[in-house]
């Protein structure tokens, strides 16, 4: 078990070490900072090599990229250019709003999705199952700015329900919430099904019915557990997904969170606060996901000692 | 290794599910729309009524003919009086161009990664698959978004960019058929007669496991369509003048309450396209791919 979780460990670091990597990369591509700093034209090049010397751009690149890493472990991550302070600062502060949608969109992705899932693949062929996986369907080929709109239009514009943008009440966080929520659902419910009906057809089930066992218990007991292995996976995924919504989501109600200041700082050109946002989903989807490899291996024992053997 | 075959594992039972969607009339009718898609693609400009980029303000916010409005311009017009139906036609062609692109890119890099990986095998498949790994790990949409904010934008750019966009999946498909391959007589028999490894993978490996890869190519058509629009959508895909899909939802976003139909018709657009695709994807990929179920 320490061997698996120290594995799951290990292969977690090498994926953030490729993000700061990635990052480093794309940072030092897009152009010498000096130049984004300084006209230089009209720059004496005393103070462009003064520039240089100073942030270590005369350095060997492999220095620069030790020096990369230090500072971002250190958290020093540079300036905004938009707002005029560590833009790591900025970044930080948009968080809970950020998490105030999230979070509840991850409840309802994952309640509704479960709930449907199951009772569609119980009562599989039947017009339910039909209109549930129909609804599914359609719920992750629409676009989520899209389904953000359409939602606004009936429930902010024609109905007056609800608002259409802003945070300042509950009421506002329900639009973002839902529009988050189902097109996540939608992709749980599908797998959900597919994966109760696969252990519904298996011998133990048929067992376990058999020996007179209650199908309400059966399906509790040894249907459900086996059918959460596959979909808690997709769980997991679903969190990359997630955050690219919150992004679109933010945006389409206005909400002040890290998703609109991505999109705002990229318009702005305010590199430091992209680059924040970019490590920072990194590093949660990484953790996201090691948690999820965890859940994993409590939820099915096979896979802890296949897990540790392989390493 | 462990997170590439729980991937594969949770594959198997959606593809059992998806054949039930199969039916051929949805089929029929999602074809129909594609051909009528990839006909508008290679036809807009002689197809549109007017200069897409035309503005007329005296006729600027007119309604639908079947919303009230008159023929003059069937989708109405926008904020700056510019026809609708001939930029909904250009954004179709630019939105359909860069996904298949896009696609093509995509496969291409996957198909390759992945035959290396079957080839090399020792560490370089496992640099592929850490890749790959680091890949699922982080939503494309927020790479992307960041190589578009250090590089600014082009046309050709994003479009490479896109080309990005699910290479992992083609990658571990092509990597898992090729091992497969690999053991099967025919690329036995034709090593043993001499074939050089590009000869094997390319004229023999590769024709066989086509079906499977074009399978995954229809498959990520639609999801680099939703990715362009969402992008566009935010402004930092396609730029004006050009026009995508996602552009048009976007501006229309501002006249939701005065004039919704500027966003509705993009919006059917889009789902009904990326509906068709899937579906058509899924049936293929029914009918095609013989290792479907296995």
């Amino acid at each position: 078990m320490i061997l698996w979780f120290l594995a799951r460990l290990g292969r977690a670091l090498v994926t953030v070490t490729l993000i700061v990597t990635f990052a480093f990369v794309v940072l030092r591509l897009s152009g010498d900072p000096a130049e984004r700093y300084f006209d230089p034209n009209d720059t004496p090049p005393e103070v462009i090599e003064a520039f240089r010397q100073a942030w270590g751009l005369d350095q060997p690149i492999w220095i620069q990229y030790a020096r990369y890493v230090q500072n971002v472990v250190q958290g020093d991550l540079g300036n905004s250019i938009r707002e005029n302070r560590p833009a790591i600062e900025a970044v930080v502060e948009r968080i809970p709003m950020t998490l105030a949608i999230m979070v509840p969109a991850l409840v309802v992705t994952l309640v509704l999705g479960l709930a449907a899932g199951v009772f569609a693949a119980l009562n599989r062929d039947t017009a339910v199952d039909r209109l549930i996986m129909g609804a599914s369907v359609l719920g992750f080929t629409v676009p989520n700015f899209v389904l953000g709109l359409m939602l606004a239009l009936v429930f902010a514009v024609e109905f007056r329900l609800l608002p259409s943008g802003g945070s300042a009440t509950l009421a506002h966080h329900v639009l973002p919430v839902l529009t988050l929520g189902l097109s996540g659902a939608a992709v749980i419910a599908r797998y959900t099904r597919s994966a109760m009906i696969e252990v519904i057809g298996q011998p133990y089930v048929r067992t376990a019915s058999a020996k007179g066992a209650f199908w309400r218990r059966v399906v509790a007991v040894h249907v459900f557990p086996n059918a959460a292995i596959p979909v808690v996976t997709v769980a997991g995924f679903m969190v990359g997904s997630l955050v690219a919504g919150a992004v679109v989501v933010e945006t389409v109600f206005s909400w002040p969170g890290v998703g609109s200041l991505l999109v705002t700082s990229v318009n702005a050109r305010d590199l430091a606060v992209v680059q924040v946002i970019l490590l920072l989903v990194g590093v949660s989807m990484v953790a996201a996901n090691l948690a999820v490899d965890l859940l994993y291996g409590v939820i099915d024992p096979r896979i802890r000692r296949t897990g540790a053997e392989e390493e | 290794m462990a997170t590439v075959d729980a991937g594969t594992r949770v594959a198997s039972p959606a593809r059992r599910a998806d054949g039930r969607r199969g039916y051929p009339l949805s089929v029929r009718a999602a074809l129909a729309w594609i051909g009528l898609m990839l006909l508008v693609a290679l036809t807009a400009p002689w197809l549109a009524p007017y200069d897409y980029m035309r503005a007329d303000v005296l006729s600027r916010l007119q309604p639908p003919a079947f919303f009230g409005g008159d023929w003059s311009h069937p989708l109405g017009t926008d904020e700056l009086g510019r026809d609708l139906l001939s930029r909904l036609l250009i954004s179709i062609r630019i939105s359909i161009v860069v996904a298949v692109v896009a696609t093509l890119i995509s496969t291409t890099i996957g198909v390759a990664l992945g035959f290396a990986a079957a080839y090399f095998r020792g560490w370089v498949e496992e640099v592929i698959l850490t890749l790959v790994d680091a890949q699922l790990a982080m939503p494309f949409m927020i790479i992307a978004i960041a190589v578009l904010a250090f590089f600014g934008n082009s046309l050709l750019l994003f479009v490479i960019l896109l080309g990005f966009n699910g290479w992992e999946v083609v990658t571990r498909i092509a990597r898992g058929l090729a091992i497969a391959a690999d053991t099967q007589g025919y690329a036995k028999a034709v090593r043993d007669l001499g074939a050089s490894p590009w000869r094997i993978y390319l004229r023999h490996i590769l024709p066989n496991i086509a079906a499977t890869i074009m399978v995954a190519m229809t498959l990520n058509v639609p999801n680099v369509i939703l990715l362009e629009s969402a992008l566009s959508f935010l402004g930092i895909g396609i730029q004006p003048p050009e026009s995508s899909l996602g552009n048009m939802v976007g501006y229309g976003r501002q006249y939701l309450q005065s004039a919704p139909w500027i966003l509705l018709v993009p919006s059917v657009v889009i789902v009904l396209t990326t509906l068709s695709i899937s579906l058509v994807g899924d049936w293929l990929r029914d009918r095609l791919d013989p290792t479907a179920g296995a």
